[in-house]
């Protein structure tokens, strides 16, 4: 297990090699949350969460629009210290280790736990800067292999061979869809253990969202994926696990299968009936 | 019901088209005028010295010799300091206003700025000259010479006597009047990057500086541009502060301590002295310059940043 410790030498760190694989450890990436409480100011929007996500599973987190779900994840990646009006109390444990410790180095963290966002968000650079990006950040290496990871990344993102020809246009150039799968290539490039996905297609046409789930369904082999969507029909598609949140509480969570055919909770039922939300 | 305009439509909306064609043929009437107005009374000037008055770095008025070249080193080198020292200063405020001062910190700090840009010029000028200048030469200047005294090059740029005015302390002082519309502008840019560009950033790993340094400057260059070429126009063409602390010498210095002058400053200590047609003449034509120079910025400002919409980096 890689500490996420904050080090000394943070500041002035040696050239650090490229990500390595992560075979050997088949347990990472599993996530425990334990009584999390949310704040926005003095108004709390979550209450008592309590989640075990299972590592190289997909996880989607569903329910009515403004029941915390977005602002759940947002505490596993601790983007949400951003904002100085937001904390939260409780404990967010990956692979054992509390992340919301003072002495978590966020920018280790933030490699390990990738996010991915409503509307694309490309940075104003070429498609290659933009997948290099991470990798540039966190490690130094080679040219050649700083190429080669980034085509393995939009591999895995499967957008290589739509960009081949473009790598040095801007990132901005391409298609809604298109620019979702690059976002999803700049997180896989720095070997995430865990993918955060916030409606990552709610901006996305069908063809590009039939793209970006089938993405989804492949990559769990390789990390945890945590999809928050407000479509039920996508929960019910790519996730193994599904969390029903309402009025920033966790009511129902279990087998995506059982809670969809066999809910236990009443709320969870009227839900996914369509009945409200 | 007939579908033919109503009367009353049909002239209001033709008087109004006529008021709006009207008041913008206004601006071009305007430039066109000033332009002709000064290519006719710089003629003189012209005709008497040809191109040459550009690169000419005489100006005797009782022989009856004029060139621009010292005044349009000046106006240049006094711009570039000015920009070079109030450019990075504006962006680091800007970054600190929109992304690390707390809102009731920023406020006041965005309002102090904005003061700083509706002080009159003639204000700079003085406390440039009765303050800022015997600070210079007491402090700066000294310490400037002593960290490139040795070095060959830039030795020669901080040498001479430390008078506290000339190129140096008039480009400082452009910097302090240019820096409130920089910062504003950067400001105003910064602020429109979304959000969730800026979260990206900083999920992906990028520390705040990082964030700033690699996707909020390159999402807002093109704003970015605008506010130094705002800076710039206001830098180049600036009169009263500068000619209080330049020293009003028309001469080119390897040294930026010595005194020199900038075309607006000349003009601002000279027109009442001009009695000689040719003298007048040549005034004339120095703002003539002025004029054309800031028009090929403000062109280079345009096509540069048609450039950057098209450019490969392409921001939005």
């Amino acid at each position: 297990m890689i500490a996420i410790e904050t080090t000394s030498q943070a500041e002035s760190a040696p050239p650090r090699p490229g990500p390595q694989p992560v075979e050997s450890s088949p347990a990472r990436g599993a996530i425990a949350v334990r009584n999390l409480d949310f704040f926005y100011g003095e108004h709390q929007v979550l209450f008592g969460n309590g989640l075990d996500i299972a590592p190289r599973k997909v996880t989607a987190i569903i329910g009515p629009s403004g029941c915390g779900k977005s602002t759940h994840i947002r505490v596993y990646n601790r983007i949400y210290e951003l904002y100085r009006d937001q904390r939260c109390t409780g404990e967010v444990l990956l692979d054992g280790q509390n992340l919301l410790a003072p002495t978590v180095d966020l920018i280790e963290l933030r490699r390990r736990i990738g996010m991915i966002f409503q509307t694309p968000t490309p940075f104003p650079m070429s498609v290659f800067d933009n997948v290099a990006y991470g990798l540039r950040l966190h490690y130094t290496m080679p040219r050649s292999e700083l190429a080669d990871r980034v085509k393995t990344a939009l591999e895995d993102a499967a957008l290589w061979d739509e960009v081949r020809d473009k790598l040095h246009h801007s990132g901005i150039e391409l298609s809604g869809g298109q620019q979702q799968r690059l976002c999803i290539a700049r997180a896989l490039a720095v070997e995430p253990e865990v993918l955060l996905m916030d409606e990552p297609t709610s901006a996305v046409d069908p063809v590009g969202t039939a793209k970006i789930e089938e993405l989804v369904r492949r990559l769990k082999e390789r990390l945890t994926i945590v999809i928050v969507t407000h479509n039920m029909q996508q929960a019910a598609r790519i996730s193994d696990f599904t969390a029903f949140f309402l009025d920033g509480r966790i009511v129902e969570f279990g087998d995506t299968t059982e809670l969809f055919t066999n809910p236990v909770d009443r709320k969870t039922e009227d839900y996914i009936t369509g009945r409200f939300g | 019901m007939s579908l033919e305009n109503t009367s009353r439509r049909n002239t209001g909306d033709v008087l109004f088209h006529g008021a709006a064609v009207l008041a913008a043929a206004l601006v071009l009437l305007l430039i066109a005028g000033i332009f002709t107005d000064l290519v006719r009374h710089s003629w003189l000037s012209i005709t008497t010295f040809g191109p040459r008055f550009l690169w000419s770095g005489a100006w005797n008025p009782v022989t009856g010799e004029f060139g621009a070249a010292s005044s349009l080193y000046g106006t240049f080198a006094t711009t570039i300091i000015a920009l070079v020292v109030a450019v990075p200063l504006s962006l680091l405020i800007a970054l600190f206003l929109v992304e690390i001062a707390h809102p009731r910190l920023a406020g006041p700090v965005s309002g102090a700025i904005e003061i700083l840009a509706a002080i009159p010029s003639i204000i700079y000028g003085m406390w440039g000259l009765f303050v800022f200048a015997p600070y210079l030469a007491d402090h700066v200047q000294p310490a400037l010479e002593a960290l490139f005294g040795g070095i060959p090059w830039a030795g020669a740029l901080f040498s001479g006597p430390p008078m506290g005015i000339g190129i140096l302390p008039a480009g400082l002082i452009l910097a302090l009047m240019v820096l409130p519309f920089t910062t504003a502008v950067m400001r105003d840019v910064f602020g429109l990057v979304p959000r969730v560009l800026k979260e990206s950033a900083a999920g992906m790993g990028s520390t705040t500086w990082e964030v700033f340094r690699n996707v909020m400057i390159p999402y807002g260059r093109k704003g970015l541009v605008g506010g130094i070429f705002l800076g710039l126009s206001r830098a180049i063409g600036e009169t009263m502060a500068v000619t209080f602390v330049i020293g009003n010498d028309h001469r080119i210095a390897a040294s930026l301590f010595a005194s020199g002058n900038t075309i607006a400053s000349t003009l601002a200590n000279e027109f009442t002295e001009a009695s000689d047609p040719l003298y007048l003449s040549a005034l004339v034509e120095l703002g003539l310059v002025l004029f054309v120079v800031t028009f090929l910025f403000q062109v280079a400002g345009h096509l540069w940043l048609r450039r950057l919409r098209g450019g490969a980096g392409g921001g939005r």
